[in-house]
Protein backbone atom coordinates (compact mmCIF):
# COMPACT_ATOMS: atom_id res chain seq x y z
CA UNK A 1 0.00 0.00 0.00
CA UNK A 2 1.15 3.50 -0.79
CA UNK A 3 2.30 5.83 2.00
CA UNK A 4 0.38 8.75 0.53
CA UNK A 5 -2.78 8.15 -1.43
CA UNK A 6 -4.56 11.22 -2.77
CA UNK A 7 -7.79 10.79 -4.72
CA UNK A 8 -9.85 13.33 -6.67
CA UNK A 9 -8.47 16.19 -4.59
CA UNK A 10 -9.93 19.58 -5.43
CA UNK A 11 -10.27 23.04 -3.95
CA UNK A 12 -12.15 26.14 -5.08
CA UNK A 13 -11.50 29.67 -3.91
CA UNK A 14 -14.77 31.39 -4.72
CA UNK A 15 -15.21 30.78 -8.43
CA UNK A 16 -11.58 29.79 -9.00
CA UNK A 17 -10.86 26.10 -9.26
CA UNK A 18 -7.24 26.08 -8.03
CA UNK A 19 -6.78 22.32 -7.95
CA UNK A 20 -9.06 19.86 -9.70
CA UNK A 21 -9.23 16.07 -9.75
CA UNK A 22 -5.69 15.64 -8.44
CA UNK A 23 -4.51 12.08 -7.88
CA UNK A 24 -1.18 10.92 -6.60
CA UNK A 25 0.15 7.77 -5.03
CA UNK A 26 3.57 7.81 -3.38
CA UNK A 27 5.23 4.64 -2.16
CA UNK A 28 7.20 4.35 1.07
CA UNK A 29 10.77 5.58 0.55
CA UNK A 30 10.11 7.16 -2.83
CA UNK A 31 11.61 10.45 -4.03
CA UNK A 32 8.75 12.09 -5.86
CA UNK A 33 8.75 15.33 -7.85
CA UNK A 34 5.91 17.77 -8.41
CA UNK A 35 6.60 20.21 -11.24
CA UNK A 36 4.72 22.68 -13.38
CA UNK A 37 4.57 26.32 -14.44
CA UNK A 38 4.09 29.13 -11.95
CA UNK A 39 0.55 29.31 -10.62
CA UNK A 40 -0.19 25.69 -11.55
CA UNK A 41 -1.22 24.93 -7.97
CA UNK A 42 1.85 23.11 -6.63
CA UNK A 43 2.12 25.00 -3.35
CA UNK A 44 -1.67 24.84 -2.99
CA UNK A 45 -1.34 21.06 -3.03
CA UNK A 46 1.27 21.27 -0.26
CA UNK A 47 -1.11 23.47 1.69
CA UNK A 48 -3.88 20.94 1.19
CA UNK A 49 -1.67 18.07 2.32
CA UNK A 50 -0.55 19.91 5.47
CA UNK A 51 -3.99 21.15 6.49
CA UNK A 52 -3.50 24.84 5.75
CA UNK A 53 -6.43 24.60 3.31
CA UNK A 54 -9.35 22.24 3.64
CA UNK A 55 -10.10 20.52 0.33
CA UNK A 56 -13.56 21.09 -1.17
CA UNK A 57 -13.53 17.49 -2.34
CA UNK A 58 -11.40 14.40 -2.48
CA UNK A 59 -9.50 12.33 0.05
CA UNK A 60 -5.97 12.25 1.46
CA UNK A 61 -4.78 9.05 3.10
CA UNK A 62 -1.47 8.93 4.94
CA UNK A 63 -0.49 5.37 5.77
CA UNK A 64 -4.12 4.40 5.21
CA UNK A 65 -5.47 7.03 7.58
CA UNK A 66 -7.51 10.01 6.42
CA UNK A 67 -6.03 13.35 7.44
CA UNK A 68 -8.58 15.62 5.78
CA UNK A 69 -9.99 18.21 8.17
CA UNK A 70 -7.31 17.78 10.82
CA UNK A 71 -5.51 20.82 12.19
CA UNK A 72 -2.06 21.74 10.93
CA UNK A 73 -0.16 20.72 14.05
CA UNK A 74 -2.07 17.41 14.26
CA UNK A 75 -1.08 16.59 10.67
CA UNK A 76 2.52 17.37 11.58
CA UNK A 77 2.21 14.90 14.45
CA UNK A 78 0.68 12.35 12.07
CA UNK A 79 3.91 12.49 10.11
CA UNK A 80 3.90 15.14 7.38
CA UNK A 81 6.64 17.76 7.64
CA UNK A 82 7.34 20.57 5.20
CA UNK A 83 9.63 23.41 4.24
CA UNK A 84 8.46 26.68 2.73
CA UNK A 85 9.07 28.39 -0.58
CA UNK A 86 9.94 31.61 1.25
CA UNK A 87 12.06 30.42 4.15
CA UNK A 88 10.27 30.47 7.49
CA UNK A 89 12.71 30.01 10.35
CA UNK A 90 12.46 31.12 13.96
CA UNK A 91 14.82 34.01 13.30
CA UNK A 92 15.47 35.17 16.85
CA UNK A 93 16.22 31.67 18.08
CA UNK A 94 19.49 29.82 17.64
CA UNK A 95 20.06 27.15 15.01
CA UNK A 96 19.98 24.50 17.73
CA UNK A 97 16.74 25.83 19.19
CA UNK A 98 15.11 25.82 15.76
CA UNK A 99 15.74 22.09 15.52
CA UNK A 100 14.63 21.59 19.11
CA UNK A 101 11.26 23.13 18.28
CA UNK A 102 11.03 20.37 15.69
CA UNK A 103 11.66 17.86 18.49
CA UNK A 104 8.81 19.41 20.51
CA UNK A 105 6.52 16.40 20.25
CA UNK A 106 9.29 13.80 20.27
CA UNK A 107 10.63 14.61 23.72
CA UNK A 108 7.88 15.54 26.14
CA UNK A 109 7.90 16.45 29.82
CA UNK A 110 5.33 18.05 32.09
CA UNK A 111 5.01 21.69 33.06
CA UNK A 112 5.83 20.78 36.65
CA UNK A 113 9.04 19.12 35.46
CA UNK A 114 9.98 22.28 33.58
CA UNK A 115 9.42 24.40 36.71
CA UNK A 116 11.42 22.05 38.96
CA UNK A 117 13.95 21.49 36.16
CA UNK A 118 13.82 17.82 36.95
CA UNK A 119 14.09 15.58 35.02
CA UNK A 120 14.11 18.30 32.39
CA UNK A 121 17.88 18.66 32.33
CA UNK A 122 18.32 15.05 31.22
CA UNK A 123 15.57 15.33 28.59
CA UNK A 124 17.03 18.60 27.30
CA UNK A 125 20.46 16.96 27.06
CA UNK A 126 18.93 14.14 25.02
CA UNK A 127 17.24 16.72 22.81
CA UNK A 128 20.51 18.55 22.31
CA UNK A 129 22.20 15.33 21.35
CA UNK A 130 19.50 14.41 18.82
CA UNK A 131 19.40 17.95 17.43
CA UNK A 132 23.17 17.94 16.97
CA UNK A 133 22.99 14.60 15.14
CA UNK A 134 20.48 16.08 12.73
CA UNK A 135 22.49 19.30 12.31
CA UNK A 136 25.58 17.25 11.55
CA UNK A 137 23.89 15.64 8.56
CA UNK A 138 23.54 19.14 7.11
CA UNK A 139 27.00 20.31 8.17
CA UNK A 140 25.47 22.88 10.49
CA UNK A 141 26.86 21.61 13.78
CA UNK A 142 29.43 24.41 13.99
CA UNK A 143 26.67 27.01 13.67
CA UNK A 144 24.46 25.55 16.41
CA UNK A 145 24.73 28.64 18.60
CA UNK A 146 24.21 31.23 15.86
CA UNK A 147 20.90 32.99 15.46
CA UNK A 148 18.99 31.40 12.59
CA UNK A 149 18.52 34.78 10.90
CA UNK A 150 22.30 35.25 10.78
CA UNK A 151 22.89 32.16 8.64
CA UNK A 152 23.62 32.57 4.94
CA UNK A 153 20.72 31.82 2.61
CA UNK A 154 21.79 28.33 1.57
CA UNK A 155 22.31 27.26 5.18
CA UNK A 156 18.90 28.62 6.11
CA UNK A 157 17.32 26.33 3.53
CA UNK A 158 19.19 23.40 5.01
CA UNK A 159 18.18 24.35 8.54
CA UNK A 160 14.54 24.36 7.46
CA UNK A 161 14.93 20.78 6.22
CA UNK A 162 16.72 19.84 9.45
CA UNK A 163 13.90 21.29 11.53
CA UNK A 164 11.30 19.44 9.46
CA UNK A 165 13.19 16.16 9.90
CA UNK A 166 13.35 16.67 13.66
CA UNK A 167 9.59 16.06 13.80
CA UNK A 168 10.36 12.49 12.70
CA UNK A 169 8.08 12.60 9.64
CA UNK A 170 6.95 9.78 7.40
CA UNK A 171 6.55 12.19 4.50
CA UNK A 172 8.71 15.25 3.90
CA UNK A 173 7.45 18.00 1.59
CA UNK A 174 10.13 20.27 0.15
CA UNK A 175 8.89 23.45 -1.53
CA UNK A 176 11.56 24.55 -4.03
CA UNK A 177 14.58 23.50 -1.95
CA UNK A 178 17.06 24.69 -4.59
CA UNK A 179 15.53 28.13 -5.13
CA UNK A 180 18.23 30.79 -5.08
CA UNK A 181 21.09 28.30 -4.97
CA UNK A 182 24.03 28.30 -7.36
CA UNK A 183 24.79 25.13 -9.41
CA UNK A 184 27.36 23.89 -6.90
CA UNK A 185 25.02 24.33 -3.97
CA UNK A 186 22.30 22.56 -5.94
CA UNK A 187 24.57 19.56 -6.56
CA UNK A 188 25.38 19.45 -2.87
CA UNK A 189 21.68 19.69 -2.04
CA UNK A 190 20.91 16.73 -4.30
CA UNK A 191 23.35 14.59 -2.33
CA UNK A 192 21.85 15.82 0.92
CA UNK A 193 18.31 14.98 -0.17
CA UNK A 194 19.31 11.45 -1.13
CA UNK A 195 21.21 11.06 2.13
CA UNK A 196 18.21 12.30 4.09
CA UNK A 197 15.90 9.82 2.41
CA UNK A 198 18.23 6.91 3.21
CA UNK A 199 19.34 7.93 6.67
CA UNK A 200 16.00 9.12 8.06
CA UNK A 201 13.93 6.50 6.27
CA UNK A 202 11.59 9.17 4.97
CA UNK A 203 9.53 9.56 1.82
CA UNK A 204 10.06 12.82 -0.03
CA UNK A 205 7.76 14.86 -2.24
CA UNK A 206 9.39 17.96 -3.69
CA UNK A 207 8.41 20.95 -5.79
CA UNK A 208 11.24 22.23 -7.96
CA UNK A 209 11.92 24.28 -11.06
CA UNK A 210 15.53 23.20 -11.43
CA UNK A 211 15.28 20.45 -14.06
CA UNK A 212 18.77 19.18 -13.32
CA UNK A 213 17.76 18.45 -9.77
CA UNK A 214 14.40 17.00 -10.75
CA UNK A 215 15.76 14.63 -13.41
CA UNK A 216 18.77 13.89 -11.19
CA UNK A 217 17.04 12.60 -8.10
CA UNK A 218 13.30 12.15 -8.64
CA UNK A 219 12.14 8.60 -9.26
CA UNK A 220 8.70 9.62 -10.37
CA UNK A 221 7.11 12.89 -11.46
CA UNK A 222 3.76 14.55 -11.64
CA UNK A 223 3.37 17.58 -13.89
CA UNK A 224 0.69 20.04 -12.92
CA UNK A 225 -0.88 22.64 -15.21
CA UNK A 226 -3.83 24.90 -14.36
CA UNK A 227 -4.54 22.82 -11.27
CA UNK A 228 -4.86 19.51 -13.10
CA UNK A 229 -2.45 16.65 -13.74
CA UNK A 230 -0.83 16.96 -17.16
CA UNK A 231 1.42 13.92 -16.99
CA UNK A 232 2.60 11.36 -14.48
CA UNK A 233 5.35 8.74 -14.52
CA UNK A 234 9.08 8.19 -14.83
CA UNK A 235 11.10 11.40 -15.35
CA UNK A 236 12.65 10.37 -18.66
CA UNK A 237 9.19 9.64 -20.11
CA UNK A 238 7.40 12.63 -18.58
CA UNK A 239 10.05 15.20 -19.45
CA UNK A 240 9.95 14.14 -23.11
CA UNK A 241 6.18 14.16 -23.31
CA UNK A 242 5.23 16.74 -25.99
CA UNK A 243 2.39 18.05 -23.81
CA UNK A 244 4.81 18.78 -20.97
CA UNK A 245 7.35 20.33 -23.30
CA UNK A 246 4.84 22.82 -24.73
CA UNK A 247 3.15 23.65 -21.40
CA UNK A 248 6.18 23.95 -19.18
CA UNK A 249 9.62 23.24 -20.55
CA UNK A 250 9.43 25.10 -23.86
CA UNK A 251 10.63 23.93 -27.24
CA UNK B 1 31.67 15.73 18.41
CA UNK B 2 27.96 15.87 19.15
CA UNK B 3 28.54 14.04 22.41
CA UNK B 4 31.20 16.44 23.50
CA UNK B 5 28.86 19.29 22.80
CA UNK B 6 26.13 17.72 24.90
CA UNK B 7 28.50 17.07 27.78
CA UNK B 8 29.70 20.63 27.62
CA UNK B 9 26.11 21.75 27.46
CA UNK B 10 24.97 19.77 30.52
CA UNK B 11 28.08 21.01 32.34
CA UNK B 12 26.99 24.52 31.41
CA UNK B 13 23.51 23.80 32.73
CA UNK B 14 24.95 22.68 36.07
CA UNK B 15 27.18 25.73 36.21
CA UNK B 16 24.19 27.93 35.39
CA UNK B 17 22.08 26.45 38.20
CA UNK B 18 24.90 26.93 40.71
CA UNK B 19 25.25 30.50 39.51
CA UNK B 20 21.52 30.96 39.91
CA UNK B 21 21.62 29.69 43.52
CA UNK B 22 24.48 32.07 44.30
CA UNK B 23 22.54 35.00 42.84
CA UNK B 24 19.47 34.08 44.90
CA UNK B 25 21.56 33.83 48.08
CA UNK B 26 23.16 37.19 47.31
CA UNK B 27 19.74 38.79 46.83
CA UNK B 28 18.61 37.53 50.24
CA UNK B 29 21.80 38.61 52.00
CA UNK B 30 21.78 41.95 50.19
CA UNK B 31 18.20 42.74 51.12
CA UNK B 32 18.65 41.64 54.74
CA UNK B 33 21.77 43.79 55.08
CA UNK B 34 20.12 46.77 53.39
CA UNK B 35 17.03 46.59 55.59
CA UNK B 36 18.71 45.88 58.92
CA UNK B 37 21.77 48.08 58.66
CA UNK B 38 19.72 51.20 58.14
CA UNK B 39 21.36 52.02 54.80
CA UNK B 40 17.85 52.18 53.39
CA UNK B 41 15.80 54.94 54.95
CA UNK B 42 12.21 54.36 55.95
CA UNK B 43 10.99 55.75 52.65
CA UNK B 44 13.08 53.34 50.58
CA UNK B 45 12.31 50.39 52.81
CA UNK B 46 8.66 50.89 51.94
CA UNK B 47 9.57 50.98 48.27
CA UNK B 48 10.87 47.43 48.56
CA UNK B 49 7.34 46.07 48.23
CA UNK B 50 6.45 48.35 45.30
CA UNK B 51 9.62 47.27 43.54
CA UNK B 52 8.72 43.64 44.18
CA UNK B 53 5.19 44.07 42.83
CA UNK B 54 6.52 45.80 39.73
CA UNK B 55 9.13 43.10 39.14
CA UNK B 56 6.50 40.35 39.18
CA UNK B 57 4.16 42.44 37.01
CA UNK B 58 6.88 43.25 34.48
CA UNK B 59 8.27 39.73 34.24
CA UNK B 60 4.78 38.25 33.81
CA UNK B 61 3.80 40.86 31.20
CA UNK B 62 7.07 40.13 29.42
CA UNK B 63 5.87 36.57 29.01
CA UNK B 64 2.96 37.81 26.89
CA UNK B 65 4.51 40.86 25.25
CA UNK B 66 8.16 39.87 24.95
CA UNK B 67 8.08 36.11 24.51
CA UNK B 68 4.72 35.60 22.84
CA UNK B 69 5.00 38.94 21.05
CA UNK B 70 1.43 40.13 21.72
CA UNK B 71 0.91 43.63 23.04
CA UNK B 72 -1.26 43.51 26.15
CA UNK B 73 -2.64 46.75 27.61
CA UNK B 74 -4.79 45.17 30.29
CA UNK B 75 -2.27 43.59 32.61
CA UNK B 76 -3.48 45.70 35.55
CA UNK B 77 -6.87 44.00 35.13
CA UNK B 78 -5.38 40.64 36.12
CA UNK B 79 -3.62 42.34 39.00
CA UNK B 80 -6.94 43.79 40.18
CA UNK B 81 -8.55 40.36 40.10
CA UNK B 82 -5.71 38.94 42.16
CA UNK B 83 -5.84 41.84 44.61
CA UNK B 84 -9.60 41.60 45.16
CA UNK B 85 -9.75 37.80 45.29
CA UNK B 86 -6.80 37.60 47.67
CA UNK B 87 -8.16 40.34 49.91
CA UNK B 88 -11.64 38.84 50.08
CA UNK B 89 -10.11 35.53 51.10
CA UNK B 90 -7.91 36.98 53.86
CA UNK B 91 -10.72 39.28 55.05
CA UNK B 92 -13.30 36.53 55.38
CA UNK B 93 -11.22 33.58 56.50
CA UNK B 94 -10.41 33.24 60.17
CA UNK B 95 -7.26 31.18 59.99
CA UNK B 96 -3.68 31.46 61.20
CA UNK B 97 -1.79 34.09 59.20
CA UNK B 98 0.28 31.66 57.15
CA UNK B 99 -2.67 29.58 56.08
CA UNK B 100 -4.54 32.73 55.08
CA UNK B 101 -1.58 33.89 53.03
CA UNK B 102 -1.28 30.57 51.23
CA UNK B 103 -5.03 30.40 50.55
CA UNK B 104 -5.07 34.05 49.47
CA UNK B 105 -2.13 33.67 47.10
CA UNK B 106 -3.56 30.52 45.56
CA UNK B 107 -6.98 32.11 45.15
CA UNK B 108 -5.52 35.31 43.69
CA UNK B 109 -3.35 33.44 41.18
CA UNK B 110 -5.98 30.94 40.12
CA UNK B 111 -8.78 33.49 39.72
CA UNK B 112 -6.53 35.76 37.65
CA UNK B 113 -5.49 32.75 35.57
CA UNK B 114 -9.15 31.92 34.88
CA UNK B 115 -9.63 35.45 33.57
CA UNK B 116 -6.43 34.98 31.58
CA UNK B 117 -8.08 31.98 29.96
CA UNK B 118 -11.18 34.04 29.15
CA UNK B 119 -9.14 36.83 27.56
CA UNK B 120 -6.98 34.19 25.89
CA UNK B 121 -9.87 33.10 23.67
CA UNK B 122 -10.17 36.32 21.60
CA UNK B 123 -6.39 36.16 21.36
CA UNK B 124 -6.83 33.26 18.97
CA UNK B 125 -8.71 35.39 16.47
CA UNK B 126 -6.79 38.63 16.84
CA UNK B 127 -3.28 39.85 17.02
CA UNK B 128 -1.21 42.99 16.88
CA UNK B 129 -3.01 46.33 17.27
CA UNK B 130 -6.45 44.73 17.38
CA UNK B 131 -5.54 42.48 20.27
CA UNK B 132 -3.97 45.41 22.11
CA UNK B 133 -7.31 47.26 21.95
CA UNK B 134 -9.19 44.17 23.16
CA UNK B 135 -6.91 43.82 26.18
CA UNK B 136 -7.34 47.53 26.85
CA UNK B 137 -11.13 47.10 26.84
CA UNK B 138 -10.75 44.06 29.06
CA UNK B 139 -8.97 46.16 31.68
CA UNK B 140 -11.83 48.69 31.57
CA UNK B 141 -14.43 45.93 31.97
CA UNK B 142 -12.69 44.64 35.09
CA UNK B 143 -12.59 48.13 36.56
CA UNK B 144 -16.31 48.70 35.94
CA UNK B 145 -17.29 45.29 37.33
CA UNK B 146 -15.34 46.09 40.48
CA UNK B 147 -17.15 49.43 40.67
CA UNK B 148 -20.64 48.01 40.27
CA UNK B 149 -20.45 44.77 42.26
CA UNK B 150 -20.78 46.81 45.46
CA UNK B 151 -21.96 43.99 47.72
CA UNK B 152 -18.76 42.03 47.12
CA UNK B 153 -16.12 44.56 46.18
CA UNK B 154 -17.30 47.60 48.11
CA UNK B 155 -17.79 49.61 44.91
CA UNK B 156 -15.81 52.77 44.33
CA UNK B 157 -14.68 52.99 47.95
CA UNK B 158 -13.10 49.55 47.59
CA UNK B 159 -11.93 47.19 50.30
CA UNK B 160 -10.20 48.36 53.43
CA UNK B 161 -8.68 46.91 56.58
CA UNK B 162 -6.94 44.27 54.50
CA UNK B 163 -4.48 42.52 56.82
CA UNK B 164 -0.98 43.85 56.21
CA UNK B 165 0.76 40.60 55.43
CA UNK B 166 3.16 41.78 52.78
CA UNK B 167 4.42 45.12 54.07
CA UNK B 168 8.12 45.86 54.26
CA UNK B 169 8.08 44.29 57.74
CA UNK B 170 7.53 40.95 56.05
CA UNK B 171 10.19 41.59 53.46
CA UNK B 172 11.50 38.03 53.58
CA UNK B 173 8.10 36.72 52.44
CA UNK B 174 7.87 39.34 49.71
CA UNK B 175 11.39 38.68 48.41
CA UNK B 176 10.72 34.94 48.45
CA UNK B 177 7.58 35.44 46.36
CA UNK B 178 9.49 37.58 43.86
CA UNK B 179 12.29 35.04 43.56
CA UNK B 180 9.86 32.14 43.20
CA UNK B 181 7.89 33.97 40.51
CA UNK B 182 10.99 34.94 38.54
CA UNK B 183 12.56 31.48 38.81
CA UNK B 184 9.34 29.71 37.79
CA UNK B 185 8.77 31.99 34.81
CA UNK B 186 12.36 31.80 33.63
CA UNK B 187 12.43 28.00 34.04
CA UNK B 188 9.27 27.71 31.97
CA UNK B 189 10.72 29.98 29.31
CA UNK B 190 13.83 27.83 29.08
CA UNK B 191 11.81 24.64 28.67
CA UNK B 192 9.97 23.17 25.67
CA UNK B 193 6.97 25.31 26.67
CA UNK B 194 8.94 28.53 26.42
CA UNK B 195 10.53 27.39 23.20
CA UNK B 196 7.09 26.75 21.72
CA UNK B 197 5.93 30.24 22.78
CA UNK B 198 8.92 31.96 21.18
CA UNK B 199 8.51 29.82 18.07
CA UNK B 200 4.92 31.07 17.75
CA UNK B 201 6.22 34.64 18.08
CA UNK B 202 8.99 34.25 15.50
CA UNK B 203 6.87 32.51 12.86
CA UNK B 204 3.47 31.13 13.72
CA UNK B 205 3.00 29.45 10.35
CA UNK B 206 6.23 27.50 10.72
CA UNK B 207 5.51 26.78 14.39
CA UNK B 208 2.18 25.19 13.58
CA UNK B 209 3.66 23.24 10.66
CA UNK B 210 6.34 21.95 13.06
CA UNK B 211 3.66 20.47 15.32
CA UNK B 212 3.27 23.28 17.87
CA UNK B 213 -0.36 24.10 18.67
CA UNK B 214 -0.57 27.87 18.36
CA UNK B 215 -3.90 27.92 20.17
CA UNK B 216 -2.64 26.08 23.24
CA UNK B 217 0.56 28.03 23.63
CA UNK B 218 -0.99 31.44 23.11
CA UNK B 219 -3.58 30.72 25.79
CA UNK B 220 -0.90 29.16 27.97
CA UNK B 221 1.20 32.33 27.86
CA UNK B 222 -1.80 34.49 28.78
CA UNK B 223 -2.82 32.18 31.63
CA UNK B 224 0.65 32.02 33.19
CA UNK B 225 1.10 35.78 32.77
CA UNK B 226 -2.27 36.42 34.42
CA UNK B 227 -1.53 34.00 37.27
CA UNK B 228 1.57 35.92 38.31
CA UNK B 229 -0.15 39.28 37.85
CA UNK B 230 -2.69 37.92 40.34
CA UNK B 231 0.12 37.09 42.78
CA UNK B 232 1.46 40.62 42.37
CA UNK B 233 -2.05 41.93 43.06
CA UNK B 234 -2.17 39.99 46.32
CA UNK B 235 1.14 41.46 47.46
CA UNK B 236 0.01 44.95 46.44
CA UNK B 237 -3.28 44.70 48.36
CA UNK B 238 -1.72 43.30 51.51
CA UNK B 239 0.89 46.04 51.51
CA UNK B 240 -1.32 49.11 51.21
CA UNK B 241 -4.31 47.72 53.12
CA UNK B 242 -6.86 49.57 50.99
CA UNK B 243 -7.71 48.83 47.35
CA UNK B 244 -9.98 50.72 44.98
CA UNK B 245 -10.90 49.97 41.37
CA UNK B 246 -9.22 53.12 40.06
CA UNK B 247 -5.85 51.92 41.38
CA UNK B 248 -5.78 49.31 38.61
CA UNK B 249 -6.52 51.56 35.68
CA UNK B 250 -5.01 51.97 32.25
CA UNK B 251 -2.13 54.00 33.72
CA UNK B 252 -0.94 51.06 35.76
CA UNK B 253 -0.94 48.78 32.71
CA UNK B 254 1.03 51.37 30.75
CA UNK B 255 3.58 51.81 33.56
CA UNK B 256 4.26 48.09 33.54
CA UNK B 257 4.50 48.08 29.75
CA UNK B 258 7.05 50.91 29.96
CA UNK B 259 9.15 48.77 32.31
CA UNK B 260 9.01 45.81 29.92
CA UNK B 261 9.93 47.91 26.89
CA UNK B 262 12.77 49.65 28.71
CA UNK B 263 14.15 46.37 30.05
CA UNK B 264 13.96 44.81 26.61
CA UNK B 265 11.33 42.54 25.09
CA UNK B 266 11.98 38.96 26.03
CA UNK B 267 14.64 39.77 28.61
CA UNK B 268 13.72 38.71 32.14
CA UNK B 269 16.85 40.23 33.63
CA UNK B 270 16.12 43.49 31.81
CA UNK B 271 12.58 43.59 33.19
CA UNK B 272 13.88 43.19 36.74
CA UNK B 273 16.47 45.93 36.39
CA UNK B 274 14.02 48.30 34.69
CA UNK B 275 11.39 47.61 37.37
CA UNK B 276 13.87 48.57 40.10
CA UNK B 277 15.06 51.71 38.31
CA UNK B 278 11.63 52.97 37.29
CA UNK B 279 10.14 52.39 40.74
CA UNK B 280 12.97 54.03 42.65
CA UNK B 281 13.52 56.90 40.20
CA UNK B 282 10.36 58.93 41.02
CA UNK B 283 11.28 58.68 44.70
CA UNK B 284 14.82 59.92 44.02
CA UNK B 285 13.40 62.82 42.04
CA UNK B 286 11.20 63.90 44.95
CA UNK B 287 13.68 66.67 45.83
CA UNK B 288 13.02 68.60 42.64
CA UNK B 289 9.29 68.59 43.42
CA UNK B 290 7.43 70.43 40.63
CA UNK B 291 9.69 69.17 37.90
CA UNK B 292 9.54 65.59 39.07
CA UNK B 293 7.22 64.14 36.45
CA UNK B 294 8.88 66.22 33.73
CA UNK B 295 12.29 64.91 34.73
CA UNK B 296 10.96 61.38 34.91
CA UNK B 297 9.61 61.64 31.38
CA UNK B 298 12.85 63.16 30.07
CA UNK B 299 14.92 60.40 31.67
CA UNK B 300 12.57 57.84 30.18
CA UNK B 301 13.07 59.26 26.70
CA UNK B 302 16.84 59.29 27.24
CA UNK B 303 16.78 55.68 28.39
CA UNK B 304 14.75 54.58 25.36
CA UNK B 305 17.12 56.44 23.03
CA UNK B 306 20.12 54.82 24.67
CA UNK B 307 18.51 51.41 24.36
CA UNK B 308 18.24 51.89 20.60
CA UNK B 309 21.57 53.62 20.14
CA UNK B 310 24.65 52.47 18.28
CA UNK B 311 26.60 52.70 21.53
CA UNK B 312 24.48 50.03 23.14
CA UNK B 313 24.54 47.89 20.02
CA UNK B 314 28.28 48.18 20.03
CA UNK B 315 28.46 47.09 23.65
CA UNK B 316 26.23 44.12 22.96
CA UNK B 317 28.25 43.20 19.89
CA UNK B 318 31.37 43.35 21.97
CA UNK B 319 29.78 40.94 24.38
CA UNK B 320 28.97 38.56 21.55
CA UNK B 321 32.53 38.89 20.29
CA UNK B 322 33.87 37.97 23.70
CA UNK B 323 31.74 34.84 23.75
CA UNK B 324 33.04 33.80 20.36
CA UNK B 325 36.61 34.11 21.57
CA UNK B 326 36.12 32.03 24.70
CA UNK B 327 34.40 29.35 22.65
CA UNK B 328 37.27 29.21 20.18
CA UNK B 329 39.77 28.85 22.99
CA UNK B 330 37.92 25.86 24.41
CA UNK B 331 37.90 24.13 21.06
CA UNK B 332 41.63 24.64 20.53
Amino acid sequence: MALLEVKNLGISFGGLRAVDNFNISIKQGQLYGLIGPNGAGKTTIFNLLTGVYRPTDGSILLDGKSIVGQSIHKISQEGIARTFQNIRLFGKMTVLENVKVGLHNEYKYSLLASILQYPTIKKEAEMNERAMEILKVFGLEEDAKLLASNLPYGQQRKLEIARALATNPKLLLLDEPAAGMNPNETLELMDTIRLVRDQFNVTILLIEHDMKLVSGICEELTVLNFGTVLAQGKPEVVLNDPKVVTAYLGE
Amino acid sequence: MANEFVKKKSGEVKKASIKKLIVIALVYVGVIVLVNSGILGYQYRNLLVSVSVNIIMAVSLNLVTGFLGELSLGHAGFMAIGAYTGSLITLHLELPMWLEIIAGLAGAGVMAAIFGLIIGIPVLRLHGDYLAIVTLAFGQIIASILNYAKSITGGASGLSNIPEYTTSKHYILVITLVILSVVIISNIMKSRYGRAITAVRDNYIAAEATGVSIRNYKIFAFVVGAFFAGIAGFIFAHNVGIIKPNKFDFNMSINILVIVVLGGMGSIRGSIIAAIILTVLPEMLRDIQDYRMLMYAVLLIAAMLFNNSKLRKHLVDDGALKKLFTRKKKEA
